[in-house]
């Protein structure tokens, strides 16, 4: 017994479907992993794996009511089942509050392809060229411990509303931290990828290599504030925690950094420096991400009945103004503003902006360079106070260039008080977000200056 | 127990798939090779001010085959219930096994451990909270949402119900076979306010624990009522308290804030991986390394931590492990000295430990069994001081209560806390909340300044069920027991300070 096809899990659940309303998506993927630690490889994998929704929505006389059902399944007979529980489900539920007309429309041209997959071939340049890198590292007194993954995922998303939409989303990181061999010195490179093909093993080695050799000489400093350059990935490791607590609703009700004080959302409020502009894009080059809602359930960010409404280049922050935050249909209603869906990447890019990390590095007297941030924490939701931790590499910059490694901080700062202080940046790149780029890979974000960033306390850990 | 497995889990043919993929194992040479089938089904209910915001119900159903083929693991995983894709699958993790012995140069085995033969394991509650009709629990919370938003002082209430039932088989080569079969529920309800004089804004959520139990918890099996009826004036005071002074107080830390500081800083630090740096790329490593055992003094004399997968209710409590291990119980940290670590079968062969303690783990069919985190539960002392007998024993101080954020380095050294709800303690009394509180410590420095802990009487079993550990990503349900305890002189943190304001 071999599965269905997507296209035919998803027609034959929509025939199948005595609801008024039907949404059906089907995520096929497959995906392939290798983990290594002290030089040798420690676990691995390959899965396959498909997964159906089924969002059956009943008219009830009172409102709309919806339910929403997710099961590993690639057979008709069990899509079948799952329509039926669906079903029995919907006509159980009261009114739903984001209730909407399912979005129309017709077929994607993509919409009879195959599934896109991926295999534990994947890494067959990779693999070879990380073994050499153990070899190089065993030979110099270095440890290396890291991570590579490629999943493919196709949806399939089809509508009793004639919708028939098809997104394939290659995905991929490698994150790979350097020791030396007595444990004391430690450093990091990651990058987010869509097929392996930019992915340097030895390259990337070489960095790491680079950045244990600045760390040879050390210098220990107090708790203070600093002026600090935080490369893209920093950068990254902090937006995305304010792109994520966006919800629309959840400002609107008083909840927010993006609350107004006396009620309302601060849209249309400046909120950082004047050329700030962070926004999302589907189609951005090298980020392209889903161009259309998926929703399995209905949240404060998401609502089912809005799967399949197109999305777009969306402007979160514009020239410094707060423009949009992440809507439903239904929330967009409740706040009065435009329906901007949440997207699956984000982009900062500040106007003017030019060079890179290293002329900023360049233009510091005495400061600290950071690697990437850690065990990213909200401590107060109203100013988005932020704690966590610096790790593997805070440099000393003196006089433009690095010239040893300092020890690692607790950090507390909120990201959108750094979109207003931030005093030097540099052009906008591919970022990979240590703390969180396993879950939100596609970012692209400067290096910023930052004068006076609270490094709160001092942490031995190395 | 009235229970017996789910008989829709049974009636798939699960031998038949373990068969089918074991001999195609065999056919290799395998020196080992596990097959684990497992279905989680879960919904998740999210209320606001006591209205539907969605539900969704879920169901992960797949199985995994893993092999010891020349030294080197293997491991592929389907969701298609074939004898085919069983045998396909492993075949998958034959070659997976191939292209990684290259770069292996560890050589993997597993420690012994006793054949079980075709055992069965339920965990104890009484109601299957997926056989409650949505609507019955739609209108309890909307109840209880309903009751706080009947306070002045709260504008808006989010309410949510997570409930898991877990059902894992598996067999081995060695002949174990176990089908398992448990259940957990996490309730939440948030209450909203804002100060209009000042425009702050702030919480205050329940503190009851998610736990091992079924749709009972939410009946009976705690006193809602009062702490429901609580929570409107606790907000009320919370905001309109004042901001604390930063600098250095005594703390007594209820069980409810208590319990994930013993998550971050004892129970994430005795993982034996993150010891030996399996984790250093991700969660990271540890500062308790396997040449301390048995020395480093971890905090004070009245700590003993205990590790265990048997608490009755407890979150990582189950009969036997993803490698067939059979569950146990521990001491961690006696005397307040390091004395054990959490293990799998492949550390304790590694390190000469003999048996294994049984903490492998894997969320998902989809995912590769790792070493996870046990119970981990800080004992009382017997005929112990009662909460308020600490608080008595305090002059200038702060009782906390509640978690809330939590963050610490990638080497469990520092960290920072927040809670629900701090009150002020002075001359051995409360005297009330004060706000915007953070403490911040060192783990050996603040498990040093513990001078007490409570009676049998203040234990709590707390937990999560969001623990997250390695890659690929995997999410694991704890539990973690402890009393009320007594810490000397622990930093405080002003958070609007901190802020820069």
């Amino acid at each position: 017994m071999t599965g269905n096809s997507p296209q035919e899990l998803v027609e034959r659940a929509l025939q199948a479907s005595t609801a008024d309303g039907c949404v059906v998506l089907v995520d096929a993927s497959t995906s392939a992993n290798l983990r290594w630690a002290n030089n040798t490889l420690t676990t691995n994998g390959m899965m396959q794996g498909s997964e159906v929704t089924v969002i059956s929505t009943v008219d009830g006389g009172q409102g709309v009511a919806s339910s929403a059902l997710t099961r590993s399944a690639s057979t008709v007979e069990e899509v079948q089942a799952l329509v039926e529980a669906a079903d029995a489900a919907a006509r159980e539920a009261g009114p739903a509050e984001d209730a909407a007309p399912l979005i129309e429309g017709g077929d994607d041209p993509t919409w009879d392809d195959e599934p896109a997959s991926t295999s534990i071939t994947v890494f067959d340049t990779f693999a070879p060229a990380l073994g050499e890198a153990f070899g190089r590292a065993r030979s110099d007194d270095r440890l290396l411990y890291g991570y590579v993954e490629h999943t493919v995922g196709t949806v399939y998303l089809g509508s009793s509303s004639g919708l028939r939409r098809r997104h394939a989303q290659p995905t991929g990181h490698v994150g790979i931290t350097g020791k030396s061999g007595d444990l004391t010195r430690s450093a990091w490179v990651g990058q987010s990828t869509r097929d392996f093909s930019d992915v340097d093993a030895l390259g990337l080695d070489s960095e790491l290599e680079r950045r244990l050799g600045w760390a040879k000489e050390t210098v220990a400093l107090p708790a203070d504030r600093y002026d600090t350059i935080l490369p893209p990935a920093a950068v990254a490791d902090l937006l995305i925690y304010a792109y994520w607590t966006s919800a629309a609703r959840d400002a609107y009700e008083g909840q927010t950094v993006y609350s107004k004080t006396g009620g309302g959302t601060r849209v249309g409020e400046r909120l950082a420096k004047a050329g700030v502009n962070v926004y999302s894009d589907p189609a951005y080059p090298g980020l392209q991400c889903t161009p259309f809602v998926t929703a399995a359930a209905s949240s404060s960010v998401s609502s089912v009945f809005d799967n399949g409404l197109a999305l777009e280049h969306t402007d979160w922050i514009h020239d410094g103004t707060l423009t949009s935050l992440a809507q439903t249909r239904h929330s967009a209603e409740l706040t009065g503003l435009p329906v901007t869906p949440a997207i699956d990447n984000l982009v900062m890019k500040v106007d003017g902006a030019s060079g890179s990390i290293d002329d900023l590095i360049a233009g510091v007297e005495r400061g600290l360079l950071l690697t990437c941030l850690w065990y990213i924490r909200e401590v107060d939701p109203q100013t988005l106070l932020l704690t966590g931790l610096t790790r593997d590499g805070v440099y000393l910059v003196e006089n433009g260039e690095v010239t040893g490694a300092v020890n690692n901080f607790r950090f507390n700062e909120s990201p959108i008080d750094l979109l207003e202080r931030f005093t030097a940046v540099a052009q906008t790149e591919a970022s990979f977000s240590r703390e969180w780029g396993d879950y939100f890979p596609r970012t692209a974000t400067p290096a910023l200056r930052v004068p006076d960033f609270n490094m709160s306390t001092v942490s031995q850990a190395l | 127990m009235p229970h017996d497995i789910d008989a829709s889990f049974l009636a798939i043919p699960l031998r038949r798939l373990a068969d089918a993929a074991l001999q195609r194992a065999r056919d290799f040479n395998v020196e080992h090779a596990d097959f684990r089938l497992e279905r989680l089904r879960s919904q998740s209910i999210r209320l606001r001010d006591g209205a539907l915001e969605g539900s969704h119900d879920g169901e992960d159903l797949g199985f995994a085959v893993r092999v010891i083929l020349d030294g080197t693991w293997g491991f592929a995983a389907s969701v298609e219930l074939s004898a085919e894709a069983a045998i396909r699958t492993t075949e998958e993790a034959i070659r997976v096994a191939q292209v990684s012995s290259a770069i292996s140069s560890e050589r993997i085995e597993l420690a012994p451990e006793p054949v079980y033969d075709d055992v069965r394991w339920m965990s104890a509650y009484s109601i299957d909270p997926l056989s409650v009709p949505l609507s019955d629990k739609v209108e309890r919370l909307a109840d209880w949402s309903h009751r706080l938003l009947g306070h002045e002082t709260v504008s808006h209430v989010s309410a949510a119900l997570q409930q898991v039932v877990e059902n894992k088989f598996y067999a081995d080569l060695a002949g174990t076979v176990t089908t398992q079969q448990r259940v957990r529920l996490q309730p939440d309800l948030t209450a909203h306010g804002t100060d209009e004089a000042t425009g702050r804004f702030d919480s205050m959520r329940t503190i009851a624990p998610p736990v091992g139990r079924g749709w009972e918890y939410l009946v009976d099996g705690r006193d809602w009522d009062r702490e429901l009826e609580e929570i409107p004036d606790l907000l009320a005071e919370k905001l309109a308290a004042k901001s604390v002074d930063a600098g250095v107080l005594d703390l007594v830390v209820d069980p409810s804030n208590l319990w994930l500081v013993i998550h971050e800083s004892i129970g994430h630090a005795t993982e034996l991986d993150r010891a030996l740096g399996y984790e250093a790329n991700y969660a990271g490593t540890s500062f308790a390394t396997w040449d301390q055992l048995g020395t480093l003094t971890y905090g004070s004399p009245v700590m003993h931590v205990t590790g265990d997968r048997t608490v009755e209710h407890g979150l990582s409590t189950i009969g036997y492990d993803d490698e067939g291990v059979q569950s146990q119980s521990w001491d961690i940290i006696k005397d307040g000295v390091l004395v054990g670590y959490q293990l799998d079968r492949r550390m304790a062969q590694m390190q000469g430990l003999g048996r294994s303690n049984g903490c492998a783990f894997a969320d998902s069919p989809g995912h590769i069994p790792i070493q996870r985190m046990a119970n981990v539960s800080l004992q009382p002392a017997e005929n112990g001081p009662s909460t308020e007998d600490l608080i008595g024993q305090v002059e200038d101080g702060l009782y906390v209560v509640g978690d809330r954020s939590w963050s610490i380095d990638m080497q469990r050294f520092n960290f920072q806390f927040t809670g629900q709800r701090f009150f002020r303690i002075r001359q051995g009394k409360l005297e009330g909340q004060v706000r915007d509180v953070a403490y911040q410590s060192s783990t050996t420095d603040f498990w040093g300044s513990m001078e007490a802990v409570g009676g049998p009487e203040t234990w709590v079993l707390g937990g999560a069920f969001n623990c997250g550990k390695a890659q690929p990503g995997q999410v694991a349900p704890v539990s973690h027991g402890c009393p009320s305890a007594l810490f000397r002189g622990v930093r405080i943190l002003n958070t609007q300070a901190e802020a820069g304001r």
